[in-house]
């Protein structure tokens, strides 16, 4: 029995690496998120260094609409629409598994009266809403596009998370529980819950992606926390006029969102598959 | 090997098939093999049961009459020799017709074998379609005549309805009919009635064994249930971690079975006639890679010497036609059927009323499908809820149990009257009656550890904690036979049986008075039930445990419990002391469920 134990441990990690979806995804993901943490300490010039003529080609990516380093305000710029990303799936998922859940295992009326309201905010396009509450306030704060995003994404993760908990809560260990008398609450989190991790997982990572999307495109209409700060998804709409004549100050932020999702993405696969694979 | 020369090739050349020197390995491991050195005539007209355990290979040996094995595994040596050629050796697109035309297969579950969106008759004309039957005015015709061939309604009505419409059993003979539409010459049918109740089980039986001696065809027919094979087979061929350990006529293996194994799997068999202390076989099937030397039974076996373990033992012949693979074969003795016999339950013995059950009718939404039903359950006393599926048995169990609310009438506990779900009752009413699942596939939470599982209870009704309760878990898993080294695993490295002990060590672990079982043993294999009974049994004895047991199979009531209430339609039809009951049944709906019993007995 203890060497069935023993090879149980070294297959987890084995199992992990032959998972090349999630070696290579999580290997990007990370890469990415150190070059936003350290991207700081290694751009040659300042956030808001004039370094040339704007749209030039001084530096190594050039110039932006006003002459600054576009390398530099790439390292700088990654930051915080990460965390913003980050926080703000981490919100709409926690929401919405909530939501999703609490839907399937009360079922009945309440699992109509709760999945009937969330398609009422499903029928708002997620930017759109974003758009109404932030053009109501005059400076937004960091917080508060992290809520809109994860409001915004809630009703979504909701319905997915309600379809899967639906296949479990019929499940017999589930009765079993409520037989013993478990409390609500712990039924829903001890028993219900592990089992939804690997889509929700996918789930998550989809998210992520629309998150980033999301910052990028209300910085691109120019909502963000500072505008003088580096922001990628700013600095697509800064230099899109130029997108002809110095193309790198577009797609340079472009082609670094794109890797990031892709990353996150291929990692969320590769969970998912990976504990599903566990089972049996 | 030896039997390639005692069954000479000309048998089969008239019809049939012939398995010769068959191997099956694993693509990933060429030193492993699946099933190895098997050696088996099906003659027409005529129908052989393989029978083993879960894990013994009998799947894969039927599969690989079609020249089919699942993804991982491979033929790596044998025949299979159909009508002068090897069904191995042939290009695929033969294989391909000869599979469901010459060959046919019948699935385990054929629900999923039938298209849920296409109606039965059209299904069935569309098969000959495929198959180039008839013309397009006949095939209707054909399809009707298919149909009542295996006893089924055959009007525009029953053409017209979609697979959901049917019952369990309509479906496995509408899945019968269709594999004897091409008039094939050879069946696999792979535990076509595991999970059918015992009347329609009978009726599928009979069906297949009327078709196949009318048609001539020789059917394989695969299970792990000796009993059912009892009742149909010509021939039995016994198959043990991946060899045919005994092979016979059905007389002779059933009077004079002479190889440990089939001994073994015959005891764990309940009888109708009369109760007996079940045993199981100790530890389980070994899967592919982890076989022992030797002998491959020799772990198991009670008669293992040491030789067992050294020599590996060939098919050697004991009889006319009948070839076991044991060193001892000779040695062990004869084997007597009502060993392990002992009384039937005591009707005079003084009762203490635990549970009593009154007026109680029960409805989903506004079907009520359980009508005045009143019994009672005694301190340390097993009563069992046998009937049909549809009956209501399962139904009166969860309301019991507290899994369902809708009822009316009063279920008392100990003269207190329970609440009507499981939240309505007090923490120790909850603690007191504890519900074991059926499929034990489904009441464990995979997600968790056994451990995690079997210490919940204790936590929940404040038994035990921490390290005492670990202690305590342990000392269960001991009790239920799977030791503690299984406390860490995760469910899903546990089988069926070993899965089922973990419900009971759950259920266990409350300390309970009562135990709702829900035909806990159906979705396991004979031998696994054999074991579970005997440790319910025990439980009984040694704690005082009563039980309230729901099966459809009628023998194994007779061997576990005291008394019996026999369901229908959601009326109790008859009941009273088991051997009463059993011995003189006064109800047709009583005689009819003994009568399609299968027995060994």
């Amino acid at each position: 029995m203890s060497a069935t134990e023993q090879s149980a441990t070294t297959s987890a990690w084995s199992r992990f690496v032959h998972q090349r979806r999630l070696v290579v995804g999580a290997t990007i993901t990370v890469l990415v998120i150190l070059l936003a943490l350290v991207g700081p300490l290694l751009a040659p010039h300042g956030e808001n260094e004039v370094t040339g003529p704007p749209f030039s080609g001084t530096g190594v990516f050039g110039t932006d609409y006003l002459g600054q380093d576009i390398l530099s305000r790439l390292l700088y710029g990654g930051g915080i629409i990460l965390l913003i990303a980050v926080l703000g799936t981490v919100l709409g998922m926690v929401l919405g598994v909530l939501i999703g859940v609490v839907a399937a295992y009360a079922g009945g009326w309440w699992d109509e009266v709760i999945m009937r309201l969330n398609d009422v905010t499903l029928a708002f396009p997620q930017i759109l809403l974003a758009l109404v509450i932030l053009t109501a306030v005059d400076q937004p704060k960091t917080w508060m596009i992290v809520v809109l995003i994860g409001v915004s994404h809630a009703p979504r993760v909701a319905r997915v998370a309600r379809g899967v908990a639906l296949g479990l809560v019929s499940r017999d260990f589930v009765h079993a529980a409520e037989a013993l008398g478990e409390r609500r609450s712990r039924v829903i989190l001890a028993e219900v819950l592990p089992n939804m991790n690997a889509p929700l997982l996918a789930e998550a990572g989809l998210r992520l992606t629309y998150s980033i999307g999301l910052v990028a495109a209300l910085g691109f209409l120019g909502f963000s926390t500072d505008p003088d700060k580096a922001n990628w998804g700013q600095m697509i709409n800064e230099n899109r006029l130029a997108i002809s004549t110095q193309p790198w100050a577009v797609l340079a932020p472009v082609l670094i969102i794109a890797i990031f999702t892709i990353g996150t993405n291929l990692m969320a696969d590769g969970i998912a598959q990976l504990s599903d694979r566990g089972r049996d | 090997m030896t039997t390639l020369d005692t069954t000479p090739p000309p048998e089969a050349a008239g019809g049939g098939i012939t398995v010769a020197d068959l191997r099956i390995g694993l693509t990933a491991r060429p030193d492993v093999d699946v099933v190895d050195d098997i050696d088996l005539v099906l003659r027409p007209g005529e129908v052989v049961g393989l029978v083993g355990e879960s894990g013994s290979g009998k799947t894969t040996v039927g599969t690989s009459l079609l020249g089919y094995t699942r993804a991982g595994a491979m033929i790596e040596r044998g025949k299979v020799l159909f009508e002068d050629s090897d069904v191995l050796a042939l290009p695929w697109q033969q294989v391909r017709r000869l599979r469901g035309e010459e060959i046919a297969y019948v699935p385990q579950d054929p629900a999923s074998a039938l298209n849920p969106s296409i109606r039965i008759g059209r299904q069935i004309v569309e098969l000959m379609e495929l198959r180039g039957l008839g013309t397009a005015e006949s095939r209707l015709q054909g399809a009707r005549d298919g149909l009542a061939e295996v006893g089924l309604p055959n009007d525009d009505e029953f053409l017209r309805r979609y697979a959901h419409q049917l019952s369990g059993g309509q479906v496995q003979r509408v899945a019968l009919a269709m594999a004897f539409l091409p008039k094939p010459k050879v069946l696999v049918l792979d535990e076509p009635t595991t999970g059918l109740d015992v009347t329609t089980q009978g009726m599928v039986l009979q069906t297949m064994g009327e078709l196949c001696r009318s048609h001539g065809v020789a059917a394989l027919y695969v299970t792990h249930d000796l009993a059912v094979v009892a009742n149909i087979a010509d021939r039995v061929a016994v198959m043990y971690a991946g060899q045919v350990a005994e092979i016979g006529d059905r007389d002779t293996i059933f009077a004079h079975p002479s190889h440990p194994y089939t001994r073994a799997l015959l005891d764990s068999i309940p009888h109708l006639r009369q109760a007996r202390a079940l045993s199981g076989i100790p530890g389980r099937t070994p899967a592919p890679g982890s076989r022992p030397g030797g002998c491959r039974f020799h772990d198991r076996c009670a008669f293992a010497v040491e030789a067992c373990a050294e020599q590996e033992p060939e098919l050697r012949e004991r009889g006319p036609g009948h070839e076991v693979r044991c060193l001892r074969a000779g040695e062990i003795g004869d084997w007597d059927i009502s060993l392990g016999t002992v009384p039937d339950a005591d009707p005079q013995r003084a009762r203490e009323v635990i549970l009593d059950i009154a007026d109680l009718g029960v409805s989903y939404g506004r079907t009520q499908v359980v009508f005045d039903v009143g019994f009672d359950v005694a301190r340390a006393e097993v009563v069992a809820l046998v009937g049909e599926s549809g009956s209501g048995k399962t139904t009166i169990s969860r309301c019991v149990g507290g899994l369902h609310k809708e009822w009316t009438g009063t279920i008392g506990f100990e003269g207190r009257p329970l609440g009507h779900g499981s939240r309505k009752r007090s923490a120790a009413d909850r603690k007191r009656i504890q519900y074991i699942f059926q499929n034990p596939y489904l009441s464990l939470n995979p997600r968790l550890t056994v451990e995690q599982i079997v210490k919940r209870p204790m936590e929940l009704f404040g038994i035990a904690s921490g390290t005492e309760a670990t202690d305590r878990v342990a000392e269960l898993l001991e009790q239920v036979a799977l030791g503690p080294a299984v406390m860490r695993y995760q469910t899903n490295r546990l089988s069926g049986g070993e899965r089922q002990r973990v419900a009971i060590a759950r259920a266990l672990a409350a300390e309970p008075d009562l135990l709702v079982c829900d035909e806990i043993t159906s979705a396991l294999d004979v031998s696994v039930q054999g074991s579970i009974v005997a440790l319910l049994d025990e439980l009984r004895r040694t704690r005082g445990i009563s039980m309230l047991f729901v099966t459809h199979n009628l023998a194994l009531v007779r061997s576990i419990a005291a008394r019996v209430q026999i369901l229908s339609a959601g009326r109790v039809v008859e009941s009273g002391p088991v051997a009463d009951v059993m011995d003189n049944p006064r109800e047709d709906y009583t005689q009819r469920l003994l009568a399609n019993s299968p027995r060994i007995d």
